[in-house]
């Protein structure tokens, strides 16, 4: 990093390529990998999203992220559709992440009784 | 067989419901469509039975996505062949809307338990990629550390921080600043930064949480610090038990010196700093500042006397800045938002928010940050949802096993540093164990003591010789032998203990015994005088439990879950229970469908 006007510029332009993603086609879906979430079964939620996108033929991007503070509902995941805001679900099975995946991510519909909250 | 070549299958309802609102029609138009199209071959029409959803029919599932649209016409057709099957495009309004809509979803600012919360060493936690430094970055991420190297003098750094109020969030308290200015000043050619990620305190996770979460913050708080007090070298001590934060901390010093935000000549200002990983290998005084260095200089982690401070003489005698995880992770907020928007958070001696492990008999076990004079009972009740099973709250114990248990009049006592030492006990990293009626005081400090106990490093005779011996005390009490003077001679070892050991491990032990004998005396007065534990969770000091003959009904449950096999009797005739073989676990009692066991 040469100067703080090149950090500006490299912050702008990743900003500018997440806001695309956001409305492109792209669903995508964040599933939280700290420790607690491993410890909950995260790692299995996660080769189940990947096991259901594969399965259905989805463009898909799948993510990670860290601790969000609800260690007591691990493992979650975040849905986040083009252009719509981010939806948290949590206490999750693998069975729960094939009905989010054909109920939400495919079909547009939050599925009520798994959802935590939505991301403003 | 040919079912095989199909790369899509489109499922049409054609039960009576969506026939009679037009499923036929519907077919024949997609038939026509696909001819049209030349997808004939490569699109199945499959007709399936009723989906007992016939009021938004007709029907029409497009496999392999499952995508299920209803209430499709003829008219749709053409768009769904042209945008769906040939582009992959879902036609987003024929989907089915459940009546539920997005804004009944609770926003996250809106439930309990982020309504308090206020997210500044926290703020990306959960909301990044930690193993993508462009999403940092795109957050706004190192610019602090570009605005302090090319725009600030190291003065002034220091005088922010100071201004700022930032008191050390490992537990001391110390004022961040200070400890910056006294480094700064230190003559040296050479000089050292390091943060303290041992986190050793049971039940505490909010250092491995934002290392894990949002490694760069702390790169880039260390940078700032390094610059500030004119280091070029700098190390994180985190735990080996913390694999998954050590990962993600690797790959973030590789990233950024990939990106030259690490190593040489950082934003051309002529600055350089290089970042290392030491693994510490578990021991508890090794969060000891002393130690922590000398575990880094390769010798045995113990602490040696201070002063000098490491601000003087620190790692291989250099002046060095130690900080924990969590003070690091508030350095930049503090630079890009400014010392007055710091200091207008949380209360006049402690400024900022804190992070709160939240652990034990609570319903929102997590990792909670909130400003600083917050109530426990706020944080305990609203945002950690109170205590599960309806239980009664008791104790929460803050600090770790350094800290000590404030009973339920203090559940109104101001979270800040200063407030929590006159009542007791400490701020501590930040660990909050919650405890309820089922749990003994006596038993948790014992717990806490053997803790330090076997964590003393030994150096001193009071802190290795005094803390046994209060174990051994403690140990006899909940085994129902304790005698007359006892809390006493507690009281007296931990005084001593407290003023006589030479680090903060010593120095902190007794407190757990300490503040239980000052709020639950009468706990310690029932295990000597009357042996009886109150709570039930001494097995020495509870008694067998008893069958009322004339309620039972000879189920038989209780006898099944006894682990002992101290229950027998026959079906339909009144069981009993070996008081000689029980071990009054307690297992039996919430079996009973008529409540015939109890406590003899």
């Amino acid at each position: 990093m040469k100067s703080l006007a090149e950090l500006k510029e490299l912050r702008n332009k990743v900003q500018k390529e997440m806001k695309k993603r956001d409305q492109g086609t792209r669903a995508e879906i964040i599933v939280g990998m700290g420790t607690c979430g491993i410890a909950a079964g995260a790692r299995d939620i996660l080769k189940a999203v990947l096991a259901e996108i594969e399965k259905r033929d989805l463009d898909v991007r799948v993510t990670q992220t860290g601790c969000i503070g609800m260690c007591e509902k691990e493992p979650l995941i975040d849905v986040k559709l083009p252009g719509k805001e981010k939806i948290t679900y949590g206490n999750l099975s693998e069975a729960d992440v094939q009905k989010i995946i054909t109920e939400h991510v495919v079909n547009g519909n939050i599925v009520s009784d798994l959802v935590i909250a939505r991301h403003k | 067989m040919k079912d095989s070549i199909y790369r899509s299958h489109v499922l049409i309802c054609t039960g009576t419901g969506c026939v009679s609102s037009g499923a036929n029609t519907l077919k024949e138009s997609l038939e026509e469509e696909l001819a049209a199209n030349d997808l004939s071959g490569e699109i199945k029409i499959v007709e399936t039975g009723c989906h007992g959803f016939c009021e938004k029919g007709p029907i029409m599932i497009v496999y392999p996505e499952g995508v299920f649209y209803c209430e499709v016409q003829s008219d749709d057709v053409a768009e769904i062949v042209e945008e769906h099957l040939l582009k992959g495009r879902t036609v987003e309004r024929l989907l089915f809307k459940e009546p539920m809509t997005d804004e009944q979803i609770p926003s996250y600012q809106d439930i309990d338990f982020y309504k308090k919360q206020q997210r500044i060493a926290l703020a990306n936690c959960g909301q990044i990629d930690p193993e993508d430094i462009d999403e940092y970055i795109a957050l706004g991420g190192y610019e602090a550390a570009g605005k302090v190297l090319t725009e600030m003098d190291p003065q002034e750094v220091v005088d922010t921080v100071k201004d700022a109020g930032l008191r050390g969030r490992g537990g001391g308290g110390f004022p961040t600043g200070l400890k910056w200015q006294f480094a700064k000043n230190s003559e040296g050619d050479k000089k050292y930064v390091i943060c303290n990620a041992d986190e050793g305190d049971p039940g505490a996770f909010m250092d491995r949480s934002i290392l894990e979460g949002d490694p760069h913050r702390i790169i880039e708080g260390m940078l700032v610090a390094a610059y500030a007090i004119g280091a070029d070298e700098g190390y994180v001590y985190v735990r080996a038990e913390y694999p998954l934060a050590i990962k993600r901390l690797e790959k973030a010093i590789e990233d950024a010196e990939e990106y030259g935000l690490l190593g040489e000549n950082i934003f051309s200002s002529g600055f350089n700093f290089k970042l290392h990983i030491k693994k510490g290998a578990g021991a508890f005084v090794c969060g000891e500042e002393t130690a922590l260095m000398n575990s880094i200089e390769g010798k045995r982690g113990m602490p040696t006397p201070r002063p000098p401070y490491p601000a003087v003489r620190g790692l291989w005698g250099k002046p060095t800045n130690i900080n924990n995880v969590e003070t690091y992770a508030n350095i930049p907020y503090i630079i890009n938002e400014g010392a007055d928007s710091f200091s207008a958070i949380g209360t006049e001696g402690s400024s900022g928010t804190k992070v709160f492990a939240l652990t034990g008999k609570i319903n929102n076990t997590g990792l909670v940050e909130v400003p600083m004079g917050t109530t426990l009972k706020e944080v305990i009740f609203e945002i950690g949802g109170g205590l599960g099973k309806g239980k009664k709250f008791k104790a929460v114990q803050t600090g770790g096993p350094s800290g000590g248990c404030l009973p339920e009049d203090y559940l109104d006592l101001p979270i800040d540093y200063d407030s929590l030492l006159d009542a007791g006990t400490m701020m501590g990293s930040g660990g909050m164990v919650v405890m309820d009626e089922d749990s003994c005081m006596v038993d948790v400090a014992r717990f806490f003591l053997n803790f330090t106990q076997s964590e003393s490093c030994g150096k001193c005779t009071p802190c290795r010789e005094g803390t046994k011996r209060m174990l051994e005390i403690l140990n006899r009490i909940t085994d129902g032998e304790g005698k007359d003077g006892d809390i006493e001679l507690l009281l007296e070892l931990g005084e001593h203990i407290k003023s006589t050991s030479l680090c903060g491990l010593g120095q902190s032990a007794p407190n757990p015994v300490l503040s239980t004998i000052r709020y639950f005396r009468d706990e310690y007065e029932a295990h000597i005088h009357d042996h009886n534990c109150p709570a039930g969770v001494c097995s020495d000091l509870v008694s067998a439990y008893v069958i009322d003959e004339e309620a039972c009904i000879g189920c038989g449950k209780c006898a099944k879950v006894c682990p002992v096999d101290a229950i027998s009797g026959e079906i339909k005739s009144p069981f009993i229970i070996d008081p000689d073989v029980c071990i009054a676990c307690g297992a039996c009692e919430p079996e009973c469908p008529v409540d015939a066991i109890s406590q003899a």
